[in-house]
């Protein structure tokens, strides 16, 4: 009996999705903070009620405290995804944003890439940007910082990670990658299913 | 041929087509002539044990001209040392494998110098051998006093001493004949299989014993003495705790990460620096564009680069006016996200 109780007890931590460790919030902050920086405050600190961040089944989701609290109630197995999915822990332990960030990553990004009109598809069908593709590039965006890749016309397409800096790209040849992809929101149909 | 149907003894005289082969040595005679394939058809039995009969004939013949001499009233022949090859019944034996010395040797090319046996010795006049029998002796002749080295123990039984080294000496050598015999064999020798402990430990190593051994008992280690001063093992014993999942403190947890991460290290700037000095180092081409101000000069450069009518790339730091500035704020505050 007192063996069973146990075991449901630390069954119980691993069941429920949980706040992230201080290692996980690290991990997960210094990824977020190559595309947002300092923006991440706004993301803790919201004037529109509190939001967490909750680690469930590897990934981390923010979701509002509300909604956490309700789904605090399912158990593991149950439970799907709550609130928006940011990204993944992989099995070394890194950190991967994934598309569905976007909504967040986008509105407060510190580089940015334009890309053409021509570009656009090959970026959204999971290419790297190439220096011929690029519109327009914010100024001091620097060597492998994250940037969002956004369309001429200010949609974002996805995000990645600059392969020059803003000044090397002046004088680079046009067929040289400029910013590596890393997601898209192609991803939302080429990868429907593992997007949670 | 000669026909065998006779009873009288035939002659001793057998004519061949090609030359036997004899080796009176093996007491060996070699045939080389063909077969009569009519002859072992029609009456095989026959026609072998003629053949037989006068190859044989021949082998007695050459016998017969080897010296001979009589022992006991038997004439015996002296049979010369045998010609033809016989082949192994076994495989021939494989050579032996190199001791290590050896190996090390042939690598290093160190080759073995004959050397005397006898050596002459200063001390006791006379020639003694190198090594082996009656060489002790010689030694102990020799050593009838030892000198006390100096920075050392003048009570230390100088004797004594040298025989132990001597002892270790050969214990080394009977453990290296051992070893060379081991790996002869392929045997796998325990100690080379780390299946004792290392001689020398690591820090952590060490710790990691006393902590096992300290609780190898039947209490595990509950009732064990602390043994001086032994630093506790690093994350032994720790469970992994989880914040529950409502917390207060969550948020200013999360800010404190955040502080730590964006005060670690200062960050430079390099981009104006850069730009200014990929600028300094490029080559000049006023008069393709006609124009002494630098920065209209880069203009055109650009423009023929980006080779695109509304190219915005975003200029160095001199021309930021002039350009829509990249760097987004937020217009409004974070987007509503609907669940």
């Amino acid at each position: 009996m007192h063996f069973a109780m146990l075991y449901t007890n630390r069954d119980s931590i691993l069941i429920k999705m949980r706040p992230l460790t201080e290692e996980e919030t690290r991990l997960f902050f210094e990824k977020l903070a190559k595309y947002i920086g300092e923006n991440i405050k706004v993301l803790i600190d919201r004037p529109d009620g509190p939001f967490c961040f909750r680690l469930h089944k590897e990934r981390i989701y923010y979701v509002s405290e509300e909604i956490m609290k309700k789904a605090g109630n399912i158990s593991r197995d149950n439970l799907v995804c709550l609130g928006t999915c940011l990204g993944k822990f992989t099995k070394t332990k890194k950190f991967r944003l994934h598309i569905t960030a976007l909504d967040y990553l986008a509105p407060y990004a510190q580089a940015k890439m334009w890309l053409k009109p021509t570009a656009e598809q090959q970026f959204l069908y999971g290419h790297n940007v190439m220096k011929s593709g690029l519109g327009r590039i914010s100024e001091n965006t620097q060597k492998y910082s994250g940037v969002v890749v956004y369309s001429m016309n200010d949609i974002p397409l996805g995000f990645g990670t600059a392969a020059k800096s803003t000044t090397e790209c002046r004088h680079t040849d046009p067929g040289t990658i400029v910013c590596f992809h890393q997601a898209d929101i192609g991803e939302y149909i080429r990868s429907e299913d593992t997007l949670t | 041929m000669e026909s065998s149907s006779s009873e009288e003894p035939r002659s001793i005289a057998v004519e061949k087509a090609i030359e036997v082969d004899i080796d009176p040595g093996n007491l060996l005679v070699t045939d080389p002539n063909e077969i009569s394939r009519l002859q072992l058809n029609s009456n095989p039995a026959e026609y072998l044990k003629d053949l037989t009969r006068s190859n044989t004939q021949l082998l007695i013949n050459s016998i017969f001209t080897l010296p001979f001499h009589r022992v006991d009233d038997v004439i015996v022949a002296e049979l010369p040392k045998p010609t033809y090859v016989l082949p192994r019944s076994k495989p021939a034996p494989k050579a032996r494998p190199l001791t290590k010395w050896q190996s090390y040797a042939k690598d290093k090319g160190i080759v073995k110098k004959k050397k005397s046996g006898l050596i002459w010795d200063e001390i006791v006049k006379k020639w003694v051998p190198r090594f082996g029998y009656r060489r002790a002796e010689a030694e102990h002749a020799k050593d009838w006093l030892l000198e006390v080295p100096q920075h050392s123990d003048p009570y230390e039984d100088q004797f004594e001493k040298k025989s132990e080294a001597k002892s270790e000496r050969v214990a080394k050598n009977e453990l290296q004949r051992l070893r060379n015999l081991a790996k002869a064999k392929k045997i796998v020798v325990p100690a080379s299989k780390g299946l004792t402990s290392k001689v020398k430990q690591s820090k952590e190593e060490l710790l990691t014993a006393v902590h096992t051994a300290n609780k190898a008992t039947a209490s595990l280690g509950k009732f064990q003495p602390k043994v001086g001063k032994v630093k506790p093992l690093k994350g032994a014993g720790k469970k992994r705790q989880f914040d529950p999942l409502i917390n207060s403190q969550e948020k200013a947890k999360n800010l404190s990460v955040l502080d730590k991460i964006m005060n670690k290290k200062p960050k430079i700037d390099v981009e104006p620096i850069v730009s200014k000095s990929v600028g300094a180092f490029r080559p000049k081409k006023k008069e393709s564009y006609g124009d002494d101000d630098d920065e209209g000069q880069r203009k055109g450069r650009r423009g023929k680069q980006m080779g695109t009518k509304n190219s915005k790339i975003k200029k160095g730091p001199a021309k930021k006016g002039s350009f829509k500035k990249g760097r987004a704020a937020p217009k409004s505050g974070p987007k509503k996200k609907k669940h």
